[in-house]
């Protein structure tokens, strides 16, 4: 028999008679499929976050906020400067009107449908441009809101996430009653977390004078958007900071993607040590059950390389089934679950989904066959050395 | 007792496999820890805060501002302490990534309410002679070097400086401490600075906080607080500190149920591995048990010695994580400063002490009933 089908069949036995040692097998998957779990989880919760704060970003939009702003919340621009900033070279034009969305980003209480406590849910002043500014929004159920009234359209995630924005709900905010008469997608990104109004109306009902806090412009092409930066920031009657839209939502999503990764790394990393030893003690069980085996196998000739190999072959073969079967159930559980959590910059709220990427479920099985693999190099190199007189004697 | 050395035989009888649980269990009970740790990190102190204080913000949502002369108002309430009011500054110190939380308060009644932040009384002597004085909690100095005496220069994002630019500076006259737990990341600075320097919103602050006498009028002082500023400019909502921080906490999502999920998952993982292998282990020794047995040992003394064979390891085992768990914990938050409170709860640590005897048990029973079980005559004629 060549060395190469010895090693074959001698692997193919290992594998075929997993069964007989369906319980101590059973553990080993189970673990590998926990940490594959935890694993592909936490690690969509920070996927899908980032996604939501990356699909935000158009790179032929720029965001103008008040001169050491550092997010929109804090920012605050007056009408007058406003109306400088829409001259600036580079805005777009469509029928002589400047694509410059002026916006106000307030937060209103609303309570989150999962626990009915209050949560602080972004509400934007939009303005009649606004609809050409944000191209990538559109109405998905019900119809535009009315400039001029105090009608408000919700984003896909808002209301999903909180109580009572269903188109023709009415919800009130202070001594204000808006009503919901749509409800607007964006491409799953954050704005979808959002409620908007009627900039007008906000600025009475939250006492903003004339006031805007930020303005989105839309540019002729990216590549403009280093002139537009140059005269808005050195306009001596101006004060602002001016920001591509993809670069602030990526600096703002940092710190919680990094925090998540961390702590999600973190965990399973710690659990993989754990499960490594759970693999390591399951093929020691396999090996010791199967030791008159093994060495039935050693005294009628087969080399030690076979019954190495077969070994390192069960344990993988445990292992792919845990990472597979950890990282479907991962994919079923988590995959597109809607959930929302705190931006710190803002207070508010952000909606978003886990997502289960192709590309995770792949580290999840790497992973699987890595903690199977080092789990049974042990146990492989006592196999190879059980004295073979006295194993035949064994039980 | 006097079976100690027949537990510690037969546990090291093979040596590798002992070594391998005692490890398993070593990381899930350290695990146990950390994510533990995580849990309270992100509940933001809530077992800390008191009852007897009441929050007021703004109805519409917190970020919108309350007049100054709401204090007044409370203050002459019966059944008020002491009323005083936060406002949030929310500059930056250096770097937009260093996340400091800057309040600006009335320094007296302030730390006359929060009883629990400790300042030395010749700084708070310092801080109220100061106009621009600021106190630091520990963890934060620590965090940034700062020394009482250091002038810190903070970027104004919301409130600009009525004098142009957009610098803030402030003289740290104090550090503050507090037991575990107490949030030592915050900086907090004087609320008459802020007003008479900022360019606009004077006279407008972020939330009141009121001490109140009886802790058991709180719901009923709440309804009336909002009931006097009914229909005014600025509605309020009042809930008390622990709902306040309750349901901020939620906000940031249910991170408790998280941390609880993966437990769950570790721990059900560990006591299939552990029981597997105790399984095991009596399979292998059946005729030793069986000699024993013969020797006049008697049914419930086998069981008890199996069970305690499981019970040692769970316990040393999961008494090493724990241990590890709660030192790498004192090392310090690793997200440098993120999370306001990174300690091991005391009480966690005796469910989690719990949990060890409990996986002992649930692993050995199994296999230690086998062993009760066994009769002498089946156990001798299979070896």
């Amino acid at each position: 028999m060549s060395f190469l089908t010895q090693i074959v069949s001698v692997a193919w036995l290992s594998v075929r008679t997993i069964r007989q040692r369906l319980g101590s097998s059973a553990v080993a998957v189970v673990g590998i499929a926990g940490v594959v779990i935890v694993f592909v989880a936490v690690l969509s919760i920070a996927e899908g976050f980032q996604a939501a704060k990356k699909n935000a970003g158009q790179p032929d939009r720029a965001l103008i906020m008040r001169g050491g702003a550092s997010d929109e919340m804090s920012s605050g621009l007056d009408g007058e400067a406003v109306e400088v900033m829409k001259q600036a070279p580079g805005i777009r034009r469509e029928n002589n009107v400047p694509l410059a969305s002026t916006e106000l980003y307030v937060i209103v209480d609303l309570p989150k449908r999962s626990t009915m406590t209050s949560a602080n849910v972004p509400l934007r002043g939009i303005v009649p441009v606004t609809p050409q500014v944000r191209y990538d929004a559109r109405i998905v159920q019900g119809r535009m809101l009315e400039f001029g009234t105090n009608e408000v359209i919700a984003g896909r995630g808002a209301a999903a996430q909180f109580a009572g924005l269903s188109v023709g709900a009415l919800v009130k905010t202070g001594q204000v009653t808006w009503t919901v008469v749509g409800i607007f997608e964006s491409g799953g990104s954050v704005s979808e977390s959002e409620i908007w109004a009627d900039a007008r109306t906000v600025q009475g009902a939250f006492r903003r004078n004339n006031s805007f806090q930020s303005v989105l412009v839309r540019l002729e092409s990216p590549a403009q958007f280093t002139a537009m930066k140059n005269w808005l920031t050195t306009n001596p009657q101006l004060n602002v900071s001016v920001v591509d839209e993809s670069v602030y939502y990526s600096e703002h999503s940092s710190n919680m993607t990094s925090l998540i990764r961390t702590v999600g790394f973190g965990i399973a990393v710690l659990m993989a040590v754990g499960a490594v030893f759970g693999a390591i003690l399951t093929m020691y069980t396999a090996v010791s059950t199967r030791t008159r085996e093994i060495a039935t196998l050693r005294a009628l000739g087969f080399n030690t390389t076979s019954v190495v190999i077969s070994v390192l072959v069960e344990s993988l073969a445990l292992g792919a089934i845990g990472g597979v079967a950890g990282g479907l159930l991962a994919y079923v559980a988590f995959n597109g679950y809607q959930t929302s959590t705190m931006n710190f910059q803002t207070f508010s709220q952000v909606a978003f989904a886990f997502a289960v990427t192709p590309m995770l479920l792949l580290q999840g099985l790497v992973y699987a066959l890595a903690m199977a693999f080092i789990g049974a190099l042990l146990p492989a190199l006592k196999a190879a050395r059980l004295p073979i007189a006295s194993a035949l004697r064994e039980l | 007792m006097k079976y100690l050395p027949l537990v510690w035989k037969s546990l090291w009888r093979r040596k590798v496999r002992t070594t391998f649980t005692l490890l398993s269990i070593f990381i899930a009970f350290l695990l146990f820890g950390i994510l533990m740790t995580i849990r309270a990190a992100f509940s933001l102190g809530i077992d800390l805060a008191g009852l007897d204080r009441l929050i007021l913000i703004h109805k519409i949502s917190l970020v919108m501002p309350l007049p100054e002369s709401y204090k007044g108002r409370l203050q002459s309430m019966p059944g008020v302490e002491i009323a005083t009011h936060n406002s949030w500054f929310g500059g930056v110190y250096q770097d937009p990534k260093n996340f400091i939380a800057q309040i600006a308060v009335e320094p007296e009644p302030f730390m006359e309410i929060y009883q629990e932040y400790k300042l030395p009384p010749e700084q708070m002597k310092a801080w109220l002679t100061d106009r621009q004085g600021a106190i630091a909690g520990k963890d934060v100095a620590e965090r940034f070097g700062w020394k009482v005496g250091d002038r810190i220069p903070i970027q104004a994002t919301i409130w600009q400086p009525k004098g142009g630019g957009t610098t803030w500076e402030f003289n740290l006259v104090g550090i503050y401490d507090g037991e575990a737990g107490v949030d030592k990341t915050q900086f907090f600075f004087r609320y008459d600075y802020l007003n008479e320097n900022r360019a606009q919103g004077e006279g407008l602050t972020g939330w009141y906080i009121v001490k109140i006498k009886d802790a058991s009028e709180s719901l009923k002082m709440a309804q009336a607080f909002d009931a006097m500023f009914a229909n005014s400019q600025a509605e309020t909502k009042t809930t008390t500190e622990k709902g306040f921080i309750e349901g901020f906490a939620k906000q940031i999502g249910d991170i408790g149920s998280i941390m609880i999920a993966i437990l769950v998952a570790v721990l059900f993982t560990i006591l299939l591995v552990v029981g597997n292998t105790m399984a095991q282990a009596v399979r292998e020794r059946t005729s030793e048990l069986a000699v024993l047995k013969t020797l006049g040992f008697s049914d419930m003394a086998v069981l008890s010695l199996v069970l305690a064979e499981s019970l040692f390891v769970a316990l040393v085992g999961g008494g090493l994580g724990l241990f590890v768990a709660w030192l790498i914990v004192l090392g310090g938050d690793p997200t440098g400063g993120f999370l306001p409170a990174f300690t091991l709860p005391p009480r966690d640590i005796v469910i989690g002490v719990a949990l060890m005897v409990a996986v002992g048990i649930v692993a050995g029973i199994l296999p230690a009933a086998g062993a009760m079980r066994l009769k002498i005559t089946d156990a001798l004629r299979k070896a």
